[in-house]
This record gives structure tokens, sequence and C-alpha cells, in this order.
């Protein structure tokens, strides 16, 4: 078998820890070969070793059988390795053309050859089917169209290995639909490709191999088509999971959030009713873009709001702010963690205490009781299974899956009564995934009221006793846990009428 | 990479950052060179000198911590002093009796002066937006030219003595006053940001002030605190080197501007915001004192020290990176 690239043996050692263990793969001329594992599992090591991005401890690397060395991500390029990473590495403040051929500027001595260039990324862009202008500036691109940027650039050196790190994690359905149509046609040009992703469904629909790592080390690779999900689920935890969403009692109370006719000021949201009871879970569906996540934040006090009302536990808020709705026992849980959820170069400690350290018991009078304050940073901890729990460790340290168990820890350190999820598992692995669901049931049958906005659909079609669809700003539909079904969810989606 | 995992200096290095091999080496060689440099005068000679510069910088870091930068410290410490000037001696002349109460005035209006400059700095930074570096910049330009005209451009002198005697000169507790006010203020400063939530909302908005804000912390309020304490700070300073200098003018504190942000950064506080230990710039400015003391006793030309300083800097500032990679890795 001939591989058009491949791992042998490959270690790589970041101080004294082991990232890889003697990692072997091998990635064959056009199949989408998936990496699978939760994380940490070392993937991203993995294809950073692959792309040139770091250099192995010890093993090698073979490109069509022979052995080859990249010395960095420029090098890996010309020999035919490009790779689309998760954290964009584009500049911002340039445009779409520029970004293209950054690093890799057609030149005529030391000027830069601006003639063909815009038709050249034109060209490409349509090609591959991405509605973007090439003189856009990219920070005033949405996160979808930032990704068809990347993909242009990676696309753009003729790769023939193509490495994809959760590609589709912040596409709409359609966008999504147009990267596997892309996918596609690059495996029939014979393009090996690297996949990497948390969800089942895309390896389903496109994966023709599987890796799953475990530990830093290769586990097994099997052939999609004669694969169960679970026994992949069993292969990248070593432990059985049998469901993974749980059931979650249902009995509902009095109305604790009230939101009626609510339009913000920036007209993302128009004319919104919602209700969320006691003891329940509410799931917010839509398309990426459609504004579902700014109906919570509305809520939350994050954007201005021009019309409608927001009531809490029955009394009126005429403005929220963040601090206002903490106080009344609102929470709102960010999905965004890097930029606006955690201090990640502060301590685990003093992240779990941030929104209570103000209040009894954790200060009286402006002081801190600090030994109140570890000992209420070790019970959430535990109680979150943040795992290995280091109170005094940067929570930079911490996997996506710890540090979204952190924030939920951050949210119940006070005494909340309505939690606003905003993508609840967003870049997390299946076991910490399933741990998040527990929480979510023992706060619900706890009497909490909480509402999850989320992209993956799955996820919301099974834990929502009720579900609303957000389309263009309007909740266009809410159907109760007996008439969930996925084709009524699509169809609210896209405002076709219902199969 | 050669490296020893267990190796202590390592180890060190990782925990305490480079200053303390610097303090040591500092103190080792001019000790060598120099026998003067550790007799007891020069030990309180640099005690004493360190003083305006240790509490400046604790008034910086305070700024630094919440991701801002505050240029117009030097600016404050010199309108801080002409501000106290003035007010001391219109004092002395309608009440020439009450000496105690015209200093506490003359205190007071140094304190305030350095306040109401921290209150255009933090409604500029905290409510307008504007980038700190920037509007403390238009203070520190505008301030200087508000002490020149004040006083014309001379410097304000014919201070009272009695004045000087009492917080210059003299003796509280058997130390210098500057030495008091700044082991108050230190034991103050540690309490603040040790102890209490207002100081623990410092970190918290230098390291994710939008964070900060989803966790119900009300982020303006902080920003425009930070900017009051350090500029109070500096009022405070300018009006302690007016009793030791005996005389007030507006470039009276200008070394101390970028001096106390070097303090600052070679102690490890992050220009980003959110790190940073009041103990570490402490040493810091006891460290830049050290150093200009020990290269003034054996005589080295004050071009070359402000090589060696700005070297020094950059090798702190190199050392903190590597020790960065060191931690995350």
């Amino acid at each position: 078998m001939s591989y058009v690239l491949e791992a042998r043996a490959v270690s790589k050692s970041f101080g004294g820890v082991r990232a890889l263990r003697e990692m072997d793969f091998g990635l064959r001329p056009g199949e989408v070969h998936v990496l699978f594992g939760e994380n940490g599992a070392g993937k991203s090591t993995l294809i950073n070793v692959l792309c040139g991005a770091l250099q192995p401890t010890s093993g090698t690397i073979l490109r069509n059988g022979e052995v080859a060395q990249f010395r960095d991500v420029q090098d890996a390029r010309r020999q035919g390795v490009a790779a689309m990473f998760q954290e964009f590495s584009l500049a911002p403040h340039l445009t779409v053309e520029e970004n293209i051929f950054l690093g890799a500027e057609p030149r005529n001595g030391i000027w830069l050859k601006i003639g063909n260039r815009r038709q050249r990324v034109q060209a490409a862009l349509d090609a591959y089917g991405f509605a973007v202008k090439p003189t856009q500036t990219v920070m005033h691109l949405s996160r979808a169209q930032q990704q068809m940027v990347e993909m242009t650039k990676a696309l753009m050196t003729d790769p023939k290995v193509l490495i994809l790190d959760e590609p589709t994690a912040s596409l709409s359905q359609k966008e999504t639909e147009a990267m596997y149509g892309l996918i596609a046609e690059l495996k029939a040009k014979g393009v090996g490709i690297i996949y990497i992703t948390h969800r089942m469904k895309e390896i389903e629909a496109i994966g023709d191999r599987v890796t799953v790592m475990r530990d830093g080390a290769f586990i097994a690779t099997v052939d999609v088509a004669s694969t169960s999900q679970q026994h992949l689920v069993e292969l990248m935890t070593g432990r059985q999971i049998t469901n993974l969403y749980p059931d979650v009692a249902h009995k509902p109370g009095k109305a604790l959030l009230h939101v009626t006719g609510l339009t913000t000021a920036d007209g993302m949201i128009n004319d919104a009713n919602l209700t969320l009871h006691q003891g329940e879970m509410v799931g917010i569906a839509g398309l990426v873009g459609c504004g579902k996540s700014d109906l919570i934040r509305a809520v939350f006090g994050l954007s201005a709001i021009a019309k409608g009302t927001v009531e809490v536990d029955g009394t009126p808020v005429a403005r929220p702010v963040p601090r206002d709705m903490l106080a009344r026992g609102v929470a709102y849980i960010t999905s965004d963690r890097r930029n606006e959820g955690l201090m990640m170069l502060r301590p685990t400690r003093e992240n779990l205490t941030l929104s209570a350290i103000g209040q009894q018991p954790l200060s009286s009078g402006g002081f801190l009781k600090l030994g109140r304050e570890r000992d209420m940073a070790q019970d959430l901890g535990t109680k979150l299974t943040v795992s290995p729990l280091a109170l005094e460790k940067s929570v930079l340290a911490y996997s996506g899956g710890n540090q979204q168990k952190i924030m939920i820890a951050k949210a119940i350190a006070r005494d909340t009564k309505v939690f606003l999820f905003d993508e609840p598992t967003v870049g997390i692995d299946v076991s910490a995934r399933v741990e998040v669901y527990g929480f979510l049931k023992a706060l619900v049958e706890a009497g909490a009221a909480v509402l999850i906005v989320s992209s993956d659909l799955p996820e919301v079609l099974n834990l929502s006793h009720r579900l609303l669809v957000v389309r263009d700003g309007r909740i266009v539909d809410e159907m109760p846990k007996a008439d969930i079904s996925e084709s009524r969810v699509l169809a609210a989606f896209f405002g076709t009428a219902a199969a | 990479m050669t490296k020893a995992p267990n190796n202590p200096l390592k180890t060190a290095f990782i925990q305490l950052g480079i200053l303390p091999f610097l303090l040591v080496a500092a103190i080792a060689f001019f000790a060598l060179n120099e026998s003067r440099f550790l007799s007891s005068l020069n030990i309180f000679n640099v005690a004493r000198q360190s003083t305006f510069l240790i509490m400046i910088a604790m008034g910086q870091m305070i700024v630094l911590l919440t991701a801002g930068l505050d240029l117009s410290v030097g600016a404050v410490v010199g309108f801080a002093g002409v501000v106290s000037a003035l007010v001391l001696k219109a004092m002395v002349a309608a009440f020439p009796d009450a000496m105690v109460l015209a200093a506490i005035v003359a205190m007071g209006s140094g304190v305030l002066a350095g306040m109401v400059v921290g209150l255009i700095n933090g409604i500029g930074v905290a409510l307008l937006n504007v980038p700190p570096f920037m509007m403390t910049l238009g203070t520190m330009t505008s301030l200087v030219g508000v002490s020149l005209s004040m006083t014309k451009g001379l410097p304000v002198t014919q201070i009272p003595d009695a004045f000087q005697d009492m917080l210059g000169y003299g003796r509280m507790f058997g130390m210098a006053p500057a030495m008091v006010f700044t082991i108050v203020l230190f034991i103050a400063m540690w309490l603040l940001l040790n102890r209490t939530t207002v100081g623990r909302y410092f970190y918290a908005v230098g390291s994710n002030i939008r964070a900060a804000q989803l966790s119900g912390i009300n982020t303006k309020r902080q920003l425009m605190l930070a900017y009051l304490i350090c500029s109070a700070i500096c009022g405070m300073v300018g009006v302690l080197f007016l009793a030791r200098t005996g005389s007030a003018e507006a470039l009276n504190g200008s070394n101390y501007g970028l001096q106390a942000v070097a303090a600052c950064v070679i102690a490890g506080v992050s220009l980003f915001g959110g790190a940073g230990k009041v103990r570490d710039v402490v040493l810091g400015a006891v460290f830049i004192v050290i150093l200009t003391n020990g290269m003034n006793l054996i005589r080295v030309e004050s071009y070359v020290q402000q090589i060696v300083l700005g070297a020094i800097l950059i090798l702190a500032l190199v050392a903190d990176q590597l020790r960065t990679r060191l931690i995350t890795r």
C-alpha cells in the first residue's frame, strides 16, 4: 500500500510531557482520513508535526514513501502538504487577496507583483464557490467567510495532502454542504485529506477511514463503513458510553424568565417572545448568523435593546446589564471561552470564584476571605469533576472540556436560577460532553431554568423539553418535546414547509 | 537544548523570574569593586533615594495591571509639587503661626491635584475609550504646560524650613519621612491587591476585560480607580519631593516616568495586564536605584549609565519571554 504521507513511530515531548508516543499514521491518496480522539489525545500535536509547525522529537515522516523533513510550514507547503487550522492564521487588517498570498507573495525583485493577483484570487474563489470579494478586509468577514479565505489560501498552493482541523465547526448547513462538495472534488483529484472532527455525523458523511488516538498514542485505524459509532466512542474513551444524551425529568414550575416583543438596536433580533420555567430545559436552534445567540446576549445585557420587555421572576428589568442580571440570578455562559469567558493566565481558583468573590461569604466589606474562597473553589472544582484539579494552575493549561466545566462552576458559585448557555459543548470531547450534559440534567432537576443555544442539532433535539427555532432574527417555530423532529427543525431553518 | 530537569537555578528562575538574579549580581559586583558600597551611610542613601521611585512604581503597577499605561506620572509629580508649594506659601503668609495646618493643607492639595489628573485620565480611558498611551501622553504634555504657566517658568523656592524639616529632613519614628510613607503605602498596596475585592478586580480587568464584565464586575469603575490611585500616589510623591528639595518645578518628576515603568517590567509586571506582584515591584525599583548608585560610586559616565540601564531593561524582557516559554511548555 502506498502512502502519500506517513508517520512512523513519531514522538513529541514538551519539557517532560510526552504529547505523542510512537504514533503511526498513514494517509492514502484520495481518501478522507479522520483523526478521532478526545481533547488532549494528541491530534493537534500530530497534525502540527505533519504540517511542519512542530519538529518531532523522534521518529520519521515519509512523503510518497521517501523520508522527508519539514523545516517549517512554508517548507511543508512547498512539498505539497498544506494545513488549515482551527485558530485562523489570517491577518485581520489585510484584505482577502493580501491574506491569500501572505508569506508566498509573487514578487519582482523587492517589489510585489500585484498585476494579476486579483484575477487569480477571484478565479480561485469562483472555482471553489466561495462568495467572498478579494478586496474585503478580513476582520469584517464572518467566521464562515474567514474560513473560506483560509481554505482558499491552503488550496492555492495546489497541495497533495490537505489537513483540515474541524473545518465545519463554524459553518451553517449550506456552507457545510459546499465544503463537503469541495472535499469530494479534491478526493477525486487524488488529494489525501486528514480531517479532525468531533462530530459522528460528519465522520459518516465524508470519512473513509478513521484513526483513533488516546493519550498521545495510536489505538486503531478502522474503515468507516464497517464500524459503528458506539465502537468508535469506545475506542476513543477506552470505556463504554451507552447513551450520550440523558433523560431529563420535566417538571415545569413558575416562569422565571419572560421576554416579550424583544427587538435589539442592531436589528439582529426582531419581536422575540420567550418564556422559561423552573425545572425546564429549552433549546434554541438556528443557522449560524440567524441571531440565536444575540437573543440571549440581549437578555443578559450584552447588546442594546430597542423595544420589548424582559422580566426575571416576575420583576421587569428596564435595561439589562450583566452585573444586575447576575444579581437577579441569571447567568450567561459564553461560547467564546478565550475572549470573554476565562482569565486564561490567572489561577483556576480566581476564575472559579470571580463572579461570587464580591459577595458574602467570600468577602465582606470589600475584604477577601481567602480560606473560604479556597474551600469553595475546591468544592466547585470537585463537583464539576475538573481533572486534575489544581487550583493554582492557570486555566490556559486545561483542555477545552475542563475549561467549560470551570465556566459552569463559575455560574453555580452564585445563587443562579436561570442559566443561559451559548453553545455549551463547543470544542469539547465526547466524555466531557457527557459530563456537561449530566450537570445540565442535575441543574434542571434541582429546579433551575436552563436555556441552551446550540448549533449542534442532535444536542438540542435530544435534550430540549421545548425547542425554539430562530431564522433571520425571529422565532419562527416552537415545538414541545413530543413534536421535536429533525425534519421540522430543518424546515424551520430554511423557511420551507414541513415535510 | 541542554537542560537538567532538576537544576535548582532553573527552578528558581521559573519561580521568581530574573530579578533576584540581577539584584544579587549587582550587589555582589559593586560590593567587590567599591568598598563604600556596603557602608551603612550608602545603604541609608540607597534606601532614601529609592523611596520616591518605589512609590511611583507601585502606582504605575496598578495601571499596568489593568492593561493600561500611565505616562503622566512624572508630570503629576511636578504639577503636585507646584500646587502644594503655592498653597503652602499662601497658607504661611495668611496664618504664619499654624505651620502644621499649612503643611497638612499643602499635602492635601498636592494629593488632590494628582487626583484631578487621575480623574481626567480615568474618564478618558474608562468612559471615552481613548487608548491609555494616547490619553496619558496628552495629559502629560498639557500638565507640563499648566505647571510652567502657573510658575511663569521659574522654580517656586523659599519653601519654609519648618515644612522641609517636617516632611523632608526630619525624623518620623526614627526614619526619614519618605521612608515611613513608603512602608505604609507598601502595606496598604499589598492588602489592596491581595486581600480585597477591588484589588482582585484589577487583575481580572487586566486579564480579560470582557470576562470581567460578564462576571458582573464594574470594569469602568475599576479602570477609573486605577488611574485615580496612581495619580494620587504621584501627587503625594510630588509633595514629599518638594519637602526634600525645597523647590517646585514643572519637570521635577520627569525622570521618574519611564523609570517607574522599567521598575515594574523588570519586576515581571505584564504590559498586557493581569500579572504582577507588589513585592517584586519594590525590588525592581530598588534594583534600578542600586544600579545607578553603584555606577555613580565606581564613576561610570552618565551616558554609559543610560546604555547599561537600557540594556538591562531589554535583558529583563527577553528573560521574561524565556520564562513564559518555560512555564507553558
